[in-house]
């Protein structure tokens, strides 16, 4: 039996993971990408989701003392919930599986370094502008 | 109802993933992102196994964009592959991805190839 805390975090994760998962499936339905050509959305909402992943850990671990539930709700669910890696996968597989080698293995291998490349760049973002943020606020402070 | 199934297999799939991780590295105190790896797997292997059968749109968007959606991510996975790096596990950082890119794929393959045998 999951204690109080717990099952607020829980309840978090859940809830981001919703909201995270009705943005990917409407961007799907707002930009719909042909079954045999490079899955763009896909793409995209995995390249953004890794760019705010970069903010939001740099953010919650060296920048400011986070709210217990903060991660959960927007790493863990938000985030979590956005990007996928089924869907990547599976995707792939089916560009395999139809004779278009080559797009599969771009959407593969560009996914994989755009990802990375967007949680490098993000973070390395956040550290730099942390300090300008961090001064604002202590300035705002009477 | 497209919607509220999504809803309904997300609100299953984050937590899950959330769970299941937690509970990997109760017991792995490695540093390598096995829990991650597994959920990833496990939601490859789901959606295989979706794509191999022929079930109802409901259930289909219960599954796929709900479920296997939200209880597999990239963001968790690119931020601990990154995590990897910059501890000075180059090598396994390179593993991680590379082992998630391949294993993943062999995954949603295993899961078309049960569909095929046991759902058709």
């Amino acid at each position: 039996m999951p204690d109080r805390s717990q099952a607020q975090i829980i309840a978090a994760v859940a809830l981001g993971g919703i909201l995270g998962a009705c943005a990917r499936y409407g961007a799907a339905l707002l930009w719909p990408t042909a079954p045999d050509g490079f899955p763009w959305t896909t793409f995209w909402v995995n390249v953004t989701g890794c760019a705010a992943m970069g903010v939001l850990m740099v953010v919650i671990t060296e920048v400011l003392t986070a709210h217990p539930l903060v991660r959960p709700f927007l790493g863990t669910g938000i985030l979590g919930g956005y990007t996928t890696f089924s869907t990547y996968i599976v995707d792939a597989q089916h560009l395999l599986d139809t004779g278009h080698a080559a797009t599969a293995l771009t959407y593969l291998a560009t996914t994989l370094l755009a990802a990375l490349f967007a949680v490098q760049v993000a973070a390395s973002l956040t550290r730099k502008l942390a300090p300008t943020l961090r001064h604002r606020r202590e300035g705002a402070r009477p | 109802m497209n919607w509220l199934m999504l809803i309904l297999g997300a609100g299953i799939g984050a937590p899950l993933r959330y769970l299941v991780d937690r509970a990997i590295r109760s017991r792995h105190e490695t540093g390598f992102p096995w829990g991650t790896l597994t959920v990833n797997l496990v939601a490859c292997t789901i959606l295989g196994l979706l794509t191999g059968a022929t079930i109802p749109t409901n259930l289909q968007h219960l599954i796929g964009p709900g479920l296997c959606g939200a209880l597999s991510t990239y963001s968790t996975f690119s931020y601990e592959t990154l995590q990897l790096a910059r501890t000075g596990s180059q090598i396994l950082a390179v593993a991680n991805a590379v082992i998630s890119v391949l294993a993943g794929l062999g995954a949603a393959l295993l899961g078309q190839a049960l569909a095929n045998a046991f759902l058709n």
